[in-house]
C-alpha cells in the first residue's frame, strides 16, 4: 500500500466514523438512540438493514465461494425476499403498534416478564459470544495478508466502532451505515470493472462465463431433489425461509434497523428495497468469484492462497516441488482452454467435446494438486487451516489493482467490518439497557437521560468485551464454527417463541415459556447425542417450541385477561 | 366508542404511495413476482453456460 492507499483508506473509514459521531453527538432521547431518528427514510433504513447483514466475511469469502465451488450458494438467499414479505406483514406492524424498542419487549407485552427475559437472554448469550468473532475473523485475514498486527487491527476497528456507536447509538448507526455503503459498492464495481480489464484480449465477459460454465463454476441454480447435494433450490427455499425469518423478525441487530423511522411505510420500503436487491447482488458477488477463477487461468497464482501459512511451513523441497508442478499444470491448463475456446469457434461438436474433456481433466489436475499442497501442509503442521478461499479476493486486489483502488477495497472490508459490529453492539447495548435494567430498576424507566447514560455504557461496555474477546480468539482458532453451532442451537428457540406469539393466540405465557425450556433443553441433548448437520437445529428448536406450546397449553388453564398479554 | 387510532395504526392502513400500487398486498405481489423472475433468469443464466 503507498500513500495514496493510506489517504482512501484512512479519509473513508475514520472520515465516516468521525463524520457519524459528530452529527450525532447531540443525541439525548432515548428514542433517538435507540431507535434512531423519526425522519428516517426508507433508502436509509434499506441500506441500513443492508449493511447490518454485509460482514467483512461477505466480501472476503463470498467471491472465494465463487471461485472454489461456483455460484451456486446463491440459492442460500432464496428464503430472503420472502422471509422479508413476512416480516413486512407481520413483524413489522406489530413492533410499530406496541411502540417496543426491542423485539423482546414484544414477548413481554404479548405474554409475560419471563418470556421476555428468555428472549432477551437467548439473544444475548448468542450475539454476546458472537460479537468478538464478528472483529476477530476480518481481522486475521486482513492482518495476515498485509502484515499488520493483528492486534492492532482488531484494537483500532473495535475503538473507532465504539466511538461513534456508543456516542449516536442507532442514529449513528444508520447514518454511518449509508456512507458505508457506498464505499462497498463503489469498490466492489472498481473490482469487477478491473477484473473485466484484466481478462486475456479477446475472452471479454462472455467468452469468460463460457470458461467458467464449462469448467461447473457457473450453475446457479440445482432443482434436484438429492439430499446429500449442499446448495439446491428447495434448501435455498425452505431453509433460507427459516433463517432469514429468525435472523430478521427476532435479531434485535435487524429488528432496530426497521423499527424506527418515518413511518410503517418507510420500515416497509426499506425491508422490500432488500428483498429486491439481495439475490441480485449476491449473485455479482459470486459472479467476481467465478469470474477471478477463469482470470487465474490465464495469469501465474500461488498453489496456496494464504501465502502467509505457506511460507512459515512451505520450508523443504517437498513444497519447492509441488509449486513446480503447480505451474506446469496451470501452463497445461491455459493451453487446454485456449484448445477448446478455438474448438468451439470451429462450429466442430467433436473437436468441441475432445477439447472440453481435456480442458475439465487439466482443470482437475490442478486442483489435485492443490489438495495435495494442503495435505503437504497439514502434514507440516497439523493445526494449520487449509482454507485459503477467503484469501482468494484479497491477494487478487492486492496483486491487480491499481494504487488508491487498493485503499478503497481494504476500506471495503472495514466498512463491512464496522457496519455490521456497529448494528450488533447497538442491539446488545439496548438489550441489556430495555430489557435487563430496566427490569430490575422499574423505577428509574421514567428517567429519559439515565436511560440514555446506561445505553451508552452499555454499549461500550459490550465493545469492550469484544474486542478483548477478539483479542483472546486466535487460541481456539476452531471458535468460529463454534460461536456459529451455538447460534444455531439457540435461534430455532427463539424464533419459536415469536411464531408462537403472532400466530397461536390462545397460547399463554407459561406454557411457551416452559415449552421454550424444555426445546431448549431438547436441542443441547440432541445435540451432544446426535450426529446432524447443526443448521437443523435451527427448524428442530422451533419446531419444538411450538409443538411443546400447543401441547402445554392443552393441559394448563387457558390465559385469563389480567395475565393474557396487551398484543394477545 | 372506539378511540382514535394512533398514528402507526393509522399508517399500517396508509397506502404504499408507490407509483403504480394501491395496496400493500400489490407490492407484496411485486417482490415474489420478481423473485420469481430472478430464479427464473438464473436458471436460463445456468443452462446458458453450463
Amino acid at each position: 500500500m503507498n500513500v495514496a492507499d493510506w489517504v482512501v483508506l484512512l479519509g473513508t473509514i475514520v472520515g465516516i466514523a468521525a463524520y457519524g459521531s459528530w452529527r450525532t453527538r447531540h443525541v439525548r432521547r432515548l428514542s433517538t438512540y435507540v431507535r434512531g431518528n423519526t425522519s428516517t427514510g426508507w433508502g436509509t433504513i434499506g441500506l441500513s438493514v443492508m449493511a447490518t447483514q454485509a460482514s467483512a466475511i461477505t466480501f472476503l469469502s463470498i467471491p472465494g465461494q465463487g471461485f472454489e465451488s461456483g455460484i451456486g450458494f446463491v440459492q442460500n438467499y432464496f428464503g430472503l425476499p420472502l422471509a422479508l414479505i413476512i416480516v413486512c406483514a407481520v413483524f413489522l406492524p406489530m413492533y410499530r403498534r406496541l411502540n417496543v424498542y426491542t423485539a423482546y419487549e414484544f414477548l413481554g407485552q404479548r405474554f409475560d416478564e419471563k418470556t421476555r427475559l428468555l428472549g432477551a437472554g437467548l439473544f444475548l448469550l448468542q450475539r454476546g459470544l458472537a460479537a468478538g468473532v464478528t472483529i476477530y475473523a476480518p481481522a486475521i485475514i486482513i492482518s495476515t495478508v498485509l502484515g499488520w498486527p493483528l492486534d492492532l487491527v482488531i484494537v483500532v476497528t473495535g475503538l473507532l466502532v465504539i466511538v461513534y456507536t456508543v456516542t449516536g447509538g442507532s442514529e449513528a448507526v444508520a447514518l454511518t451505515h449509508k456512507w458505508q455503503m457506498a464505499v462497498i459498492a463503489t469498490g466492489m464495481a472498481t473490482a469487477m470493472v478491473v477484473l473485466l480489464l484484466r481478462l486475456p484480449d479477446g475472452l471479454g465477459f462472455t467468452g469468460a462465463a463460457h470458461v467458467a460454465g464449462a469448467l461447473g463454476k457457473l450453475q446457479a441454480v440445482d432443482f434436484s431433489m438429492d439430499p446429500s447435494r449442499r446448495y439446491t433450490v428447495w434448501t435455498g427455499v425452505f431453509g433460507g425461509l427459516f433463517l432469514s425469518l429468525s435472523y430478521f423478525g427476532t435479531d434485535q441487530s435487524q429488528v432496530q434497523r426497521y423499527i424506527g423511522g418515518a413511518s410503517v411505510r418507510e420500515g416497509r420500503l426499506g425491508l422490500m428495497f432488500n428483498a429486491v436487491l439481495k439475490i441480485p447482488m449476491q449473485f455479482v458477488i459470486l459472479l467476481l468469484g467465478a469470474l477471478l477463477f477463469v482470470f487465474y487461468q490465464f495469469a501465474p497464482h500461488p498453489v496456496f492462497f494464504n501465502q502467509a501459512e505457506w511460507r512459515r511451513h512451505a520450508q523443504d523441497e517437498r513444497f519447492r516441488a509441488i509449486e513446480a508442478q503447480h505451474a506446469s499444470a496451470v501452463a497445461q491448463s491455459e493451453s487446454a482452454i485456449r484448445a477448446w475456446l478455438q474448438a468451439r469457434a470451429s462450429d466442430d461438436a467433436a473437436r468441441e467435446a475432445s477439447a472440453r474433456a481435456a480442458m475439465v481433466a487439466a482443470g482437475h489436475r490442478t486442483q489435485a494438486i492443490r489438495a495435495e499442497a494442503k495435505a503437504a501442509l497439514v502434514a507440516a503442521d497439523p493445526r494449520v487451516k487449509t482454507q485459503d478461499s477467503d484469501y482468494v479476493f484479497i491477494t487478487f486486489i492486492l496483486t491487480q489493482l491499481p494504487h488508491g483502488a487498493v485503499g478503497l477495497l481494504i476500506a471495503v472490508m472495514f466498512a463491512a467490518a464496522l457496519s455490521s459490529k456497529a448494528a450488533e453492539l447497538a442491539a446488545l447495548g439496548t438489550t441489556t439497557t430495555i430489557d435487563l435494567w430496566r427490569h430490575f430498576r422499574p423505577l428509574a424507566a421514567a428517567d429519559e437521560a439515565r436511560n440514555v447514560r446506561v445505553a451508552r455504557r452499555f454499549t461500550a461496555l459490550w465493545g469492550v468485551l469484544a474486542v478483548g474477546f477478539a483479542l483472546f480468539a486466535g487460541f481456539a482458532e476452531n471458535l468460529i464454527e463454534a460461536i456459529n453451532i451455538l447460534g444455531s442451537i439457540f435461534y430455532g428457540v427463539l424464533l419459536g417463541l415469536f411464531l408462537v406469539a403472532f400466530f397461536f393466540r390462545r397460547v399463554g405465557g407459561s406454557a411457551v415459556f416452559f415449552a421454550a425450556v424444555i426445546a431448549q433443553a431438547l436441542v443441547v441433548v440432541m445435540y451432544f447425542s446426535l450426529n446432524i448437520g447443526y443448521l437443523w437445529y435451527n427448524l428442530i428448536g422451533c419446531a419444538a417450541c411450538i409443538a411443546f406450546s400447543l401441547a402445554l397449553q392443552a393441559v394448563l388453564p387457558p390465559p385469563t385477561r389480567a395475565t393474557e398479554g396487551r398484543a394477545g | 366508542m372506539r378511540p382514535a387510532p394512533g398514528p402507526d395504526e393509522r399508517s399500517e392502513t396508509e397506502p404504499p404511495a408507490v407509483p403504480g400500487f394501491r395496496t400493500w398486498r400489490g407490492v407484496y405481489l411485486f417482490v415474489f413476482g420478481w423473485f420469481v423472475l430472478v430464479v427464473v433468469l438464473l436458471a436460463l443464466f445456468t443452462r446458458m453456460f453450463s
